[in-house]
């Protein structure tokens, strides 16, 4: 089936990925709300939400593993209803979890992968030493997969991706379960390849750090509904206050929130922990003045104080009244029962 | 075509970096037919009979003798002597002996005077193998005593000539087809089945469903993966199998034809099925909680151990659709009675067509996206 023709953007980029209010839900539950974004040829997309935003059901569809309810979504010019095996020739997908064949060597994985794309022989052999040569694999190839690690592995991943040539590349959470020197690593090979491939990427994750340093445009995602999109620096600018003030209190009172918002300048205020506060303020400077003399006239001392700028973390709080690592680690809230004789 | 084999490829790579599925799946038919081929069939060996003689009479020394003449040839028992019914009686009660024979007083005069002549034996017919040996031991006894020493020139009692027309099939014999079919169905439960939903589970299946692969390349690339395991494992014991059971059917070429169309027809067969049942469920859990369920349900009635003949009603009706049926008797057919093609003409043709019908039914069930 013939593309169908893709707008370009005002730098004169055609869009690689259009999605149209799309809509998915699985019987009265709506996982994706209306959800509207384009992407242009070249661009690093990121998709930032918590676990549960609706971020993987949205890259699902887009790469025809989940139908649409409602909407639309065009991939390389094709629709992903209607042509899926043209989407599907196009792109290349990195799913959330190792899929790759453990009892398998590296080169036997890539091989076989280049074979469900029916990847000729010559054309296979060459791309599977390109792309190893990519993800700096070339001297494990014959490496039995279950032996590498999770770092590596998550590069095999990527190189059996790309192992057909895709146009475009999904990769749904890339990072998760690496520790922060692979997932630098897995950061600077992807921008590498970007480059060096021209290829136009979508992410999915929930570290912000990694929106931030890789992607250069973001929607952030909740509950199914796209509540943000711009780029780093358009979001950051996007919220109230410049910078933020991280106070933490010697000790603990139910006036500190009130008092730190009656502050000049305060956007906002977080707290983060018993005494610990995060402060959101159009003068990081004028602010932390201001904390120094509260605290000093009030006989508190402080722990620690530290102004900063601000993050998509800030960002995130900002769209969705709520942290996105709290999503992650918030413990069950617990009250202990009231003991015999106590007054209620 | 190149997509279906490369699902092919994949599978049976990682089927040949696992040997111990192999093994697994072929450990427990291997184990069965040398176990039950060896605990079954077999004939008694060493009993214990109490004699408690009140006769001792010429007759009663012939009874003896004849008991210590099969306990030095055919060894099914030896005798122990007893001068107390009661006591004797008692000790088969309590498995002292396995048996009692009972000659009563004046037992020599009643066999001179032709006076209804009898002997007893108390059996301990809560064992049915070791009671119905001695029984027919001692059936064997009695005839050769009340035979005629000098026999009349023309019979007159009618003769049963029996003619068996294959040579002694002994219990392992007898067993290995359904070992046979019993690998070749773990093989398809642990390399199909499992393995299937397993992927599944790991987002392999996720995997291959973002690549331009057909539905039908996929669902065919599974299945001939799996029939092609099936149908090793079936070689492997059929090999095995034939050697400890001292069969040479293996050394007969048509015969090893025969056999192999057979093992396809039942690869596809046993493939086709799980792959039916298989191809809705995403619990790992479901095909290791099915596997005994199954095996039950489609074994034991398939004829393997006892005749088809014998079932009531709904059983048969149950063999009559199970493929385990066809394939047991058509291997039958082959490994026991060398029947050629002519045997086994229907049993093919049932597991053919059971196993193209099921893969016709579960291709359109096969689910192209998440």
């Amino acid at each position: 089936m013939m593309a169908t023709a893709r707008a370009n953007y005002p730098d004169g980029r055609p869009t690689a990925i259009e999605v149209a209010h799309i809509v998915k839900k699985y019987g009265d539950f709506e996982a994706v709300k209306d959800v509207s974004f384009s992407v242009q040829e070249g661009e690093i997309f990121g998709l930032l939400g918590p676990n549960g935003a609706g971020k993987s059901t949205l890259i699902r569809m887009m790469t025809t593993l989940v139908p649409i309810t409602s909407g639309s979504a065009t991939v390389a010019g094709f629709d992903v209803v209607k042509d899926p095996d043209a989407v599907r020739r196009k792109i290349g997908v990195i799913p959330q979890a190792l899929t790759s064949d453990p009892d398998l060597t590296v080169e036997e994985n890539l091989s076989i992968y280049a074979k469900l794309y029916s990847v000729p022989k010559l054309e296979r052999e060459r791309n599977i030493n390109e792309v190893l040569e990519a993800v700096d694999l070339i001297k494990w190839r014959g490496a039995q997969t279950k032996t590498l690690s999770g770092g590596m592995r998550r590069r095999l991943e990527i190189a059996r991706g790309l192992v057909h040539n895709p146009h475009i590349f999904f990769l749904d959470e890339p990072t998760t379960g690496l520790d922060p020197v692979s997932r630098i690593a897995v950061w600077e090979m992807l921008d590498h390849l970007r480059r060096t491939r021209n290829l136009t990427m979508l992410i999915t994750t929930h570290y912000m750090e990694e929106a931030d340093k890789l992607c250069d445009r973001i929607a952030i995602v909740d509950h199914g509904v796209l509540v943000a999109l711009g780029t780093p620096i358009e979001l950051k600018h996007s919220v109230p206050g410049a910078n933020v003030v991280e106070v933490h209190f010697d000790r603990e009172t139910e006036q500190w929130k009130s008092r730190l918002e009656a502050l000049d300048g305060v956007t906002s205020v977080q707290a983060e922990s018993a005494g610990y506060y995060r402060v959101l303020t159009s003068s990081g400077s004028r602010t932390t003045m201001q904390l120094v003399e509260l605290a000093a006239s009030l006989g508190e001392t402080l722990t620690s104080l530290s102004v900063q700028n601000t993050t998509l973390d800030d960002v995130f709080v900002h769209y969705t009244g709520r942290q996105l690592r709290d999503e992650q680690v918030k413990p069950a809230t617990f009250t202990m029962p009231p003991r015999p004789g106590d007054k209620l | 075509m190149t997509r279906m084999f490369a699902i092919v490829e994949r599978e049976m790579r990682k089927f040949f970096r696992s040997p111990m599925l192999m093994i697994m799946a072929m450990m427990m038919p291997i184990m069965q037919l040398l176990i039950m081929g060896n605990a079954f069939g077999g004939k008694i060996v060493g009993a214990r009979v109490a004699v408690v003689d009140y006769d001792h009479g010429p007759e009663a020394v012939k009874i003896r003798e004849a008991f210590d003449a099969i306990a030095v040839n055919v060894k099914t028992f030896t005798t122990v002597n007893y001068t107390d019914e009661n006591i004797a009686r008692e000790d088969v009660r309590t498995g002292k002996v396995d048996g009692a024979v009972i000659i009563p007083k004046q037992y020599s005069r009643r066999v001179a005077a032709q006076d209804a002549p009898r002997i007893g034996f108390v059996a301990d017919n809560s064992d049915q193998f070791t009671s119905g040996s001695l029984e027919a031991e001692m059936q064997a006894v009695v005839n050769a005593l009340t035979t005629p020493v000098i026999q009349p020139r023309l019979a007159s009692a009618i003769a049963l000539q029996i003619v068996e027309l294959y040579p002694y099939v002994n219990y392992m014999k007898f067993l290995l087809p359904a070992c046979i079919a019993l690998a070749m169905y773990i093989s398809v439960m642990i390399g199909g089945g499992m393995l299937y939903i397993d992927d599944k589970a790991r987002g392999v299946h996720e995997g291959y469903l973002v690549t331009p692969i057909t539905r039908l390349e996929l669902v065919m690339g599974l299945n001939m993966a799996g029939a092609i395991k099936a149908v090793l494992a079936g070689i492997c014991i059929t090999v095995i199998g034939s050697l400890m059971a001292g069969l040479g059917i293996i050394f007969h070429p048509e015969a090893l034809l025969e056999i192999l169309c057979l093992i396809v027809g039942t690869a596809i067969a046993f493939n086709g099925m799980m792959f039916l049942l298989m191809v809705r469920v995403e619990d790992p859990l479901t095909p290791r909680a099915m596997f005994g369920v199954l095996n039950m349900l489609l074994f034991y009635p398939s004829g393997a151990m006892y005749p088809t003949a014998s079932f009531p009603w709904w059983l048969r009706a149950l063999s009559v659709v199970d493929p385990f049926t066809y394939c047991i008797h058509g291997f039958k057919a082959i490994i026991l009675k060398d029947g050629g093609f002519q045997a086994i003409g229907f049993d093919l043709a049932f597991l053919y067509i059971f196993g193209f019908g099921t893969l016709l039914i579960a291709t359109p069930l096969f689910k192209r996206s998440l």
